[in-house]
């Protein structure tokens, strides 16, 4: 069977091609380190790791899953030792802050690097993916002495993080949450409670696990405005920064999951566990806000791990597989059948799963671009970035995720019935892609926050200025016979894009459901177009050099750009004609009359 | 003790050579170049022996062009103190090579000199051999164990049908097999470092080593792609295509 490939040629292309990444860097303060040179040593060897000690352990991590014996939790074989070589290789500190141990990288380089990681094996890098959420934490909110004692050893790895958010009676509505912190005389907390659905939330590869907890304090207010965030180790820490006796935290069960195994999702129970408070009070769902953007990216980043590493297997299978003859005749006359790779339908499985992952690389980079600029631009450009982000986030996580699931599903069905037979590993690839639609903020929570609050939020502000600037550039390549055939159809969708948002507002002013009615459909449609705009661009930088380019990557590139807008694009018609059916079809139907049973 | 370890930077193994289309050789052009995996071995090897307090500084060399300095940053992520290119365009054969490693040897005055048995690209595997003899040292080949003492190394070598221990006075140049070690990952940190590491760059003029080519490529092919087999229907019918069609006997 054959593994992960690390992509770095796409990956090349998008940074250097695509989005300029080395005069990016190099404006910014902390990016003289990031040349392109160094920006290359550091994937290719990235991309080692992830093809010999990931990538072999993500059918050990689904087919062991994780063990929980009397309160411990056992992690499958080799993650552990994978987890300390990744550790001795300083990777956790790629783009943390120097004064605590970090290398001081781009932020971008960090999420560019963590597709090498994620798509080798997901579940494994949910680990030091959400000791990345703690670090943020801290490193936004945390004390100076929280840092010193905390933070340190999350950048070394040394002890890994959490974000303990959801409990069992709420998810997406944060504000009904019931965990509560009660001060004590020294200053600390007594937090007690029982969370669900913590990922990574207890295992054997660190000697320390590091809880970012929302709880409530006993006068705080009700709903949102009354969460606070509060450090929890699950061992106490003495003051020479080791750890001491275990603190009263523990997993009480793990959650039987349809996939991501390999990862341990976590009941928690808190009985009166020390902790320390990080931010204000009752201010803690703000603090979480500020990285919101990045944890919906690195969400969205599975969305391409599952599209690529489906593309990445059913292709060398379409490649081998004898099935059939070509209808235009044998291409493997020698041979007892063609490879499938001959056959259309196939074709169209492959190179859909194709655009999605190169799609969905370009995306992930540009969002991951705008966020560097979020933190070190000049005032005006981190307004704009912030703006652009605020707009991209959800359509980057929900709609690389949904078409990511959807490549996945492709991918098994090019194996036919050996998609669905686990030692394949396709059907594993479709399970745990399931999930990327559901946390972090489902589809649903995504397109409410797309068009109820980013876009009409800001009576179309940030839709505005985001289809004027792209549009500019769009136009800007009619002149270019290589895409100019394009430029028109993705003119003509912007534009209606710009005006299906008008008529939804003016709807939605008579009825509010109308907003959730469109949501879904709107987010899927603005996703195509804002992969459209990249796919353009991406052709535009792909023809000028496709000429000089011996290899065919360039060409290549010009073909998916082509299937792109001719096969994947033209969903948009659909989308346009449910996106206009409204509210009224959802609601004709009295709830009492919705099955009769 | 000084190492010296010369690293070639080479078609990356997991590339598929493509002949250019005038036959003159493998197409270069816009593919991906790393370093030869024996090459690795080597400064993989001469880490392990500076780690084991053996050695107190490993020097990567490498001969060739501007490019092969990310070759040196490679050998230097991996731990190399320092590098050195002797930078030259034009295409360098074993003979050429083995000169210019001998002058920068007069200069650096190594006591053990690591260097792959072959390179992936054109497997001569001659350099290490004509080395040692433009030196006038101890050469030890296709090592799958090095253990370095007081002035001397021990060192076990891959030869047909078995193992083969020799003992080999230092300085000595010894060139190393697959089975030798397992190359380390580079560790960020030292990626980082080794952008910070010198560097020093030598002309090929400046060396005044003649690197006239001595062989001349005729042609370079794809190998032949391989034909379907033929059933036989008897032993004569097979007697007489080995006769008189494969002319074998």
């Amino acid at each position: 069977m054959t593994h992960y490939k690390a992509p770095l040629r796409d990956m090349e292309f998008v940074l250097n091609d695509l989005l300029d990444f080395p005069s990016h860097y190099a404006a910014m303060p902390n990016g003289a380190d990031a040349t392109p040179e160094t920006v290359t040593a550091i994937l290719e060897e990235a991309g080692k790791f992830a093809e010999n000690v990931l990538a072999p352990l993500n059918a050990v991590g689904d087919s062991e899953g994780c063990q929980w014996n009397d309160g411990k939790v056992t992690t499958p074989s080799g993650f552990k030792e994978a987890y300390a070589q990744y550790v001795d290789g300083g990777w956790p500190a790629l783009s943390h802050d120097p004064a605590y141990g970090g290398q001081g990288l781009p932020h971008s380089l960090s999420t560019v690097m963590s597709e090498l990681i994620n798509t080798a094996n997901w579940a494994w890098g949910m680990y030091p993916g959400l000791s990345h959420g703690a670090m943020n934490t801290l490193s936004e909110h945390g004390t100076e002495e929280q840092k010193q004692t905390y933070l340190t050893k999350l950048i070394s790895g040394q002890w890994t993080g959490t974000m303990c958010l959801t409990e069992p009676h709420c998810g997406t509505d944060l504000g009904m949450l019931r965990t509560k912190a009660e001060p004590q005389a020294d200053g600390t907390y007594r937090i007690s409670g029982t969370k669900i659905f913590i990922s990574a939330g207890d295992h054997d590869m660190a000697e320390n696990i590091v809880h970012i907890v929302l709880a409530r304090l006993p006068d705080a207010p009700a709903g949102t405005k009354g969460i606070s965030l509060f450090i929890v180790p699950k061992f106490r820490v003495r003051a020479d920064g080791s750890c001491g006796e275990a603190n009263h935290v523990s997993c009480g069960s793990l959650e039987h999951k349809m996939g991501i195994h390999g990862n341990a999702t976590c009941v928690l129970n808190f009985d009166g566990a020390e902790g320390f408070l990080i931010g204000p009070e009752n201010r803690g769902l703000n603090c979480m806000f500020t990285f919101m953007n990045s944890a919906r990216i690195g969400t969205a980043l599975q969305g391409l791990a599952h599209a690529e590493w489906g593309f990445q297997h059913s292709l060398a299978y379409a490649r081998e597989r004898l099935q059939m003859r070509s209808l235009s005749g044998p291409k493997n006359p020698d041979g007892p059948a063609d490879p499938i790779i001959v056959h259309a339908d196939v074709r169209r499985m492959l190179m859909t799963q194709k655009v999605f992952a190169e799609g969905h690389r370009m995306l992930l980079y540009f969002t991951a671009k705008l966020l560097d600029i979020t933190h070190h631009g000049s005032e005006e450009e981190r307004k704009r970035a912030e703006g652009r982000l605020a707009l991209l986030t959800p359509i980057a996580k929900a709609f690389m995720t949904e078409t990511g699931f959807e490549s996945a599903n492709l991918g098994l069905q090019c194996f036919g019935g050996h998609g669905y037979i686990r030692e394949w590993g396709m059907e594993q690839n479709v399970r745990d892609s399931r999930i990327s639609t559901i946390y972090e903020g489902t589809t649903g929570i995504q397109a409410l926050d797309l068009l109820g609050r980013k876009v009409l939020g800001s009576q179309g502000a940030l839709l505005k200025d985001f289809l004027e600037e792209a549009g500019a550039e769009v136009q800007a390549l009619a002149g270019n016979p290589a895409v100019a055939q394009w430029v028109p159809l993705v003119g003509k969708l912007a534009m209606e894009l710009g005006e299906m948002t008008k008529q939804i507002g003016a709807k939605a002013m008579a009825n509010p459901d109308e907003v959730g009615a469109a949501s879904v459909d709107y987010l899927m449609y603005s996703g195509y177009v804002v992969q459209a705009y990249l796919w353009l661009k991406a052709a535009a930088v792909a023809a000028e050099k496709a000429d000089a380019d011996e290899s065919g990557f360039y060409k290549a590139k010009l073909a998916s750009a082509n299937f792109y807008f001719s096969k994947i694009l033209p969903r948009t018609r659909a989308l346009k004609t449910t996106i206009e059916a409204g509210a009224e079809p959802l609601f004709a139907l009295d709830e009492s009359a919705f099955a009769y049973l | 003790m000084k190492i010296l370890v010369a690293v070639k930077r080479v078609l990356d193994y997991n590339v598929k050579a493509r002949v250019k289309a005038d036959k003159s050789g493998v197409d270069l052009s816009n593919v991906k170049m790393s370093m030869n995996p024996f090459d690795e071995i080597a400064v993989e090897e001469a880490l392990r022996i500076s780690e084991a307090g053996k050695a107190d500084e490993v020097v990567a060399v490498s001969l060739g062009v501007s490019q092969a300095q990310e070759t040196l940053r490679t050998a230097m992520a991996m731990g190399a103190d320092r590098g050195i290119l002797v930078e030259s365009d034009a295409e360098l054969q074993p003979l050429a090579v083995a000169k210019l490693l001998k002058h920068v040897i007069e200069k650096e005055q190594p006591d053990l000199v690591l260097l792959g048995k072959q390179a992936i690209d054109d497997d001569s595997n001659q350099t290490g051999q004509m080395l040692a003899a433009l030196m006038d040292w101890p050469q030890a080949t296709f090592a799958s164990k090095v253990e370095v003492g007081e002035g001397k190394a021990q060192v076990t070598r891959e030869i047909d049908g078995g193992l083969e221990t020799i003992e080999v006075t230092l300085p000595a140049v010894i060139t190393t097999d697959l089975r030798l070690n397992e190359p380390r990952y580079a560790k960020l940190p030292n990626i980082m470092k080794a952008k910070k590491k010198p560097l020093d760059v030598i002309p090929v003029a400046d060396t005044g080593v003649d690197v006239t080519p001595r062989l001349e490529v005729l042609e370079v092919n794809e190998p032949q792609a391989r034909s379907a087999g033929i059933k036989v229907s008897s032993v004569d019918e097979l007697v007489d295509k080995l006769k008189n069609e494969a002319k074998v006997i």
